[in-house]
């Protein structure tokens, strides 16, 4: 018996444990809100996880705040700010579209239109010259043949 | 035209290593303050008993009651680089700055113990247990210091323990132009 | 001792390496068959000094002969055997050497077993593998020597991160780095074929079995490094965008587009620039991917201990290698002809569209894991990018990737007409309308993008068959046909088979997983799903090197009752603490139980989760990975092309 006390006295020393039941809303529509926000914020002092699913004390009290936040009547974004105004934009998982972030958002339609009009491009400088279409008999002959060389 | 979308790879690739390079001088886990010239947060808070008073953000001066620069000291009785700093607080407290120290996430009587073991180089103290100013400030750990102007704002962030090169090369020219500006 | 002849070993392993650099170079171009053969004979026996040094290593790990300093950090007395071996690579220096002891073997191995390579070409290979070799050992010598003493030796060493005390770590960095490192067998072709300035079918036939196996390693090795989170961290993860996965998967995701091309360049002699450079930025993509773990430019929850002066190092490899290759590419590919013509609706077509697609999606997975370090160096303000951003850009580009997946293998080569190749999916489609309709109807108008990933998996799996299908009718029979499809037919029904599942358990887990998060006294029940949990006991336990919390559960289902335990341990040497989960395996999905703190009531934090479909993410890379052995097992790879014969240059070998 001493022996779980002992254990449960190390294991409280350490820090909490991701979204605790004691931080939990009693409103399920306020603690949906609050799951999802969390979801999208860092944990700062962590490496790579949402302060929801983070076992760090801050990103304990950072679940706590949003929590008071949305008690208090705040929209899903005026609770996000209140952490942005403190620890800037690094806190957020989604990245802001902002200036700075323009690249980050638009590149990847960039890629993709680039991409195309190389394809395009190239695909045109190889389209095969006239060639007569084949009868049918002879087209499954060639495909059989073709498709024995994968 | 083709021939340039031949060395289109190597030129991108000679300005993505431009960035590696620049990337490797840099701290990725320093997260710059947001508050820099920024007036300090509002807080007013206690100290860690009812003989010493706390303090609060207009201890700091405002726009309107100038005052002199100060340097806020963020620090816990649990917090295992804290003394490795200490002998530098002591310093730059004799040395005449002065400093203020916010106990944060901790128990007063902790931090009373704590400082009494290891010299008590604060000017004033406050205590912050529920850790709301310290949030207030993005504080991600202890010890942080801030550079506070003798208007209230937020100069400079500190993250981690002073060392002697901090002071010397950083903090102290920082001070002497704050209190040098108009 | 053990540290003394490592080390020895491996300073031989470096002047070898050296040899192999420059003797078969020299060889190729004076077309000296001794000098060539020097260079094999280099090639295995660096590799047989590398394993030497690497079996000295691992002798040191697992005696815990603390006079070793990443033995003194990584590992102590109490620990089981297996994590004593595995901690060999469990750490930066080791990990390098087992890094450095791949790229070795692989040379080995074309030394040994590429007699179907023309010699001056083989030749050429081996040098850019000592080459990367070379640097690499280098790098280890002086920025990361495994071999460094400790002096005095301490009684015990600090304890491996109970994370990795798992039997995940013994599998999961050697698959992955066999397979960033059998990319590099494709960049020494690359680089190879540059210099000698012709690409042909051949070589797309000679590269081809390499790509495969790091390519089935790579896959095995992503997915298992998922599995491995999803029950080791706790709140059943599979994927986190964190910067070292997506190092990973970068590569993956360019070695399938290099597979693809390679194929078109051997069937049709078309797509050669694209495939050299394809088989070039794939290593690339390995090597700054070791850059990102290893130098401290990003955080991450797989970084090994940082060092900006391993970071220059590593840069300095990369520019020397990717750059030096990639200078190549600007000046002598222009030069390099490229046959075949071909119609805008063909195979060819299909393909350079694959590769159009999958260099999208690298380069949006590169953009967002770099981002924040190139914003640092022209803004003050710093970003991260998480889960997210990639949710946004990187699913839409491969979703229209997907839905090309089946059309590829029913495009016939050189010319093909858009609604012959509709008419040959007519089934597939079907079914599939079939699927989103009833995954709408099912699940509702909630859910459609969820519906659409269902029906997206049923037609890549449909479509997979389809493919058998097609050939069973053509082929004349069903028993023939069996009999006469070549094993890489199968793999490629697999693949695209898996890739199904895959998107389908992905899906299913993004819409629709489930949890609940409560304190739980013993005898309480709490039901998620169509599971009753009942928390039976809490009881303490001890284990070779931790102590433990177990929380004893009956999961019942249908009437049947199944215990099932999770656990909460401390370990006492490193000072952290680990959970471990009681995972309910199901076809259908997984049900996922994680305790947490044990409060003072007697109760203890119980986290439960509803995870449809999860097993099929793996699964399904399985089976991707199964049909890459598949393919691999083809006969006509292993009796491999004829050794060709005298081209003169600029012409091309027609498929």
């Amino acid at each position: 018996m001493r022996g779980v006390a002992a254990l449960v006295a190390l294991l409280l020393a350490v820090p909490a444990f991701a979204v605790l039941p004691a931080e939990q809303l009693r409103d399920p529509a306020l603690e949906t809100r609050a799951r999802a926000i969390s979801a999208g914020i860092r944990c700062v002092v962590c490496q790579n996880q949402s302060i929801d699913d983070s076992d760090a004390p801050l990103a304990h009290d950072l679940r706590v705040i949003v929590r008071e936040r949305l008690t208090a009547g705040a929209t899903d974004s005026q609770a996000v700010q209140y952490l942005v105004d403190r620890y800037g934009s690094y806190v957020l998982l989604k990245p802001p579209l902002e200036p700075a972030t323009m690249a980050l958002w638009f590149a990847p339609l960039g890629f993709v239109g680039l991409g195309a009009v190389g394809v395009v491009l190239y695909l045109r400088r190889r389209v095969a010259g006239a060639a007569p279409p084949l009868s049918a008999s002879d087209a499954a002959a060639a495909d059989a043949l073709l498709e024995d060389r994968i | 035209m083709m021939r340039a979308l031949f060395a289109a790879p190597v030129a991108l690739f000679a300005a993505l290593i431009v960035f590696f390079a620049y990337g490797l001088t840099q701290d990725p886990s320093h997260i710059p303050s947001i508050l820099i010239d920024k007036p300090l947060p509002r807080f007013d808070l206690p100290g860690l008993d009812a003989a010493s008073p706390g303090f609060g953000s207009a201890a700091f001066g405002s726009p309107i009651a100038r005052g002199e620069p100060k340097l806020l000291n963020v620090f816990a009785s649990w917090c295992a680089a804290c003394p490795q700093e200490h002998p530098m607080l002591g310093r730059i407290a004799a040395e005449g700055t002065p400093l203020f120290g916010l106990d944060w996430k901790d128990q007063p009587d902790a931090a009373k113990t704590w400082l009494a073991q290891l010299g008590n180089p604060y000017a004033r103290i406050a205590s912050d247990p529920g850790a709301r100013t310290g949030i207030d400030l993005g504080v991600t750990g202890v010890p942080e210091t801030f550079v506070v102007d003798g208007r209230g704002r937020v100069r400079y962030k500190q993250i981690g323990p002073i060392t002697v090169d901090d002071w010397e090369k950083t903090l102290k020219p920082m001070l002497v132009r704050l209190r040098n500006e108009a | 001792m053990a540290g003394e002849i490592g080390h020895f070993a491996l300073i031989l392993a470096l002047m070898l390496a050296l040899t192999q650099s420059v003797v078969p170079m020299i060889g190729a171009s004076r077309n000296d068959p001794a000098l060539m053969a020097a260079g094999r004979a280099a090639a295995t026996l660096q590799a047989l000094f590398v394993l030497t040094a690497f079996a000295a290593l691992a002798f040191a790990f697992v005696r815990t002969d603390f006079s070793l300093d990443v033995v003194a950090q990584h590992t102590h007395s109490t620990q089981p055997l297996i994590y004593r071996f595995a901690g060999t690579w469990g750490n930066h220096e080791g990990s390098m050497l087992l890094w450095v002891l791949i790229l070795s073997v692989f040379g080995a191995a074309i030394a040994l077993f590429g007699d179907n390579l023309r010699a001056t070409f083989q030749a050429r290979v081996l040098s850019i593998q000592g080459m990367i070799g070379t640097a690499f050992i280098v790098f280890l010598l002086f920025t990361s020597n495994p071999f460094a003493r400790l002096s005095p030796a301490p009684i015990d060493g600090a304890e491996l991160n109970p994370l990795l005390q798992d039997p995940g770590l013994v599998i999961h960095p050697p698959l992955l780095y066999l397979g960033y490192v059998g990319f590099s067998v494709a960049f020494a072709f690359a680089v190879a074929a540059l210099i000698e300035g012709r690409v042909d079918a051949a070589w797309a036939r000679w590269v081809r079995p390499w790509v495969l196996a790091a390519w089935t390693c790579l896959t095995a090795g992503i997915a298992l490094g998922s599995f491995w989170a999803y029950y080791e961290l706790g709140w059943g993860g599979w994927w986190f965008w964190d910067p070292v996965e997506n190092a990973s998967l970068m590569p993956w995701l360019m070695g399938t587009a290099l597979l693809h091309s390679a194929l078109v360049l051997e069937r049709r002699g078309a797509l050669v620039s694209w495939t050299i450079l394809l088989g070039i930025l794939t290593f690339s993509l390995s090597l700054i991917g070791t850059f990102l773990v290893r130098s401290g430019i990003l955080t991450s929850v797989h970084s090994f201990a940082v060092d900006p002066r391993r970071g220059i190092f590593i840069l300095a490899i990369i520019i020397g290698s990717t750059g030096a290759a990639l200078a190549l590419f600007a000046w002598r590919a222009p030069a390099m002809k490229s046959g075949a013509l071909f119609s805008g609706v063909s195979r060819e077509a299909g393909l350079t569209l694959n590769n159009l697609f999958l260099m999208a999606a690298t380069a949006v997975v590169f953009l967002g894991t770099f981002y924040p370090v190139i914003m640092e160096a022209v803004s003050t303000d710093k970003i991260s990018v998480g889960p997210p951003y990639y949710a946004l850009t990187f699913v839409p580009i491969m979703a229209p990737l997907l839905v090309l997946v089946v059309f590829g293998p029913m495009l016939t080569w050189k010319r093909d007409a858009l609604a012959d190749v509709v008419a040959r999916l007519r089934g597939p489609l079907i079914v599939t309308v079939i699927a989103f309709v009833a995954a709408v109807a099912v699940f509702g108008r909630t859910n459609v993008l969820a519906a659409a990933g269902m029906a997206l998996a049923v037609w890549l799996v449909v479509g997979a068959g389809a493919v058998l299908i097609r050939r069973w009718r053509l082929g004349g029979g069903f028993v023939r046909s069996v009999r006469t499809t070549p094993t890489s037919t199968y793999g490629l029904v697999l693949a695209h088979a898996g890739l199904g599942v895959l998107v389908a358990g992905i899906s299913a887990m993004t819409a629709w997983q489930s949890s609940k998060i409560v304190v739980m006294h013993p005898g309480q029940t709490l039901t998620i799903g169509r599971e009753d949990v009942r928390l039976m006991s809490i009881r303490e336990a001890t284990g070779p090197n931790y102590e433990a919390l177990i929380a004893r559960f009956n999961f019942t289902r249908d009437g049947v009752t199944r215990p099932m335990t999770s656990e909460r341990r401390f370990y006492p040497a490193s000072r952290s603490q680990t959970t471990e989960a009681g995972i309910e395996k199901r076809v259908l999905g997984n049900i996922y139980v994680a305790v947490g703190e044990p409060d003072k009531t007697g109760g203890i934090v119980v986290r439960l989760y509803d995870h449809p479909l999860v097993g099929w993410i793996w699964g399904g890379a399985v089976l991707m990975a199964l049909g890459g052995c598949a393919s691999l097992a083809d006969r006509r790879f292993r009796v491999g092309a004829a050794k060709a014969a005298a081209i003169p240059a600029g012409r091309l070998v027609p498929a």
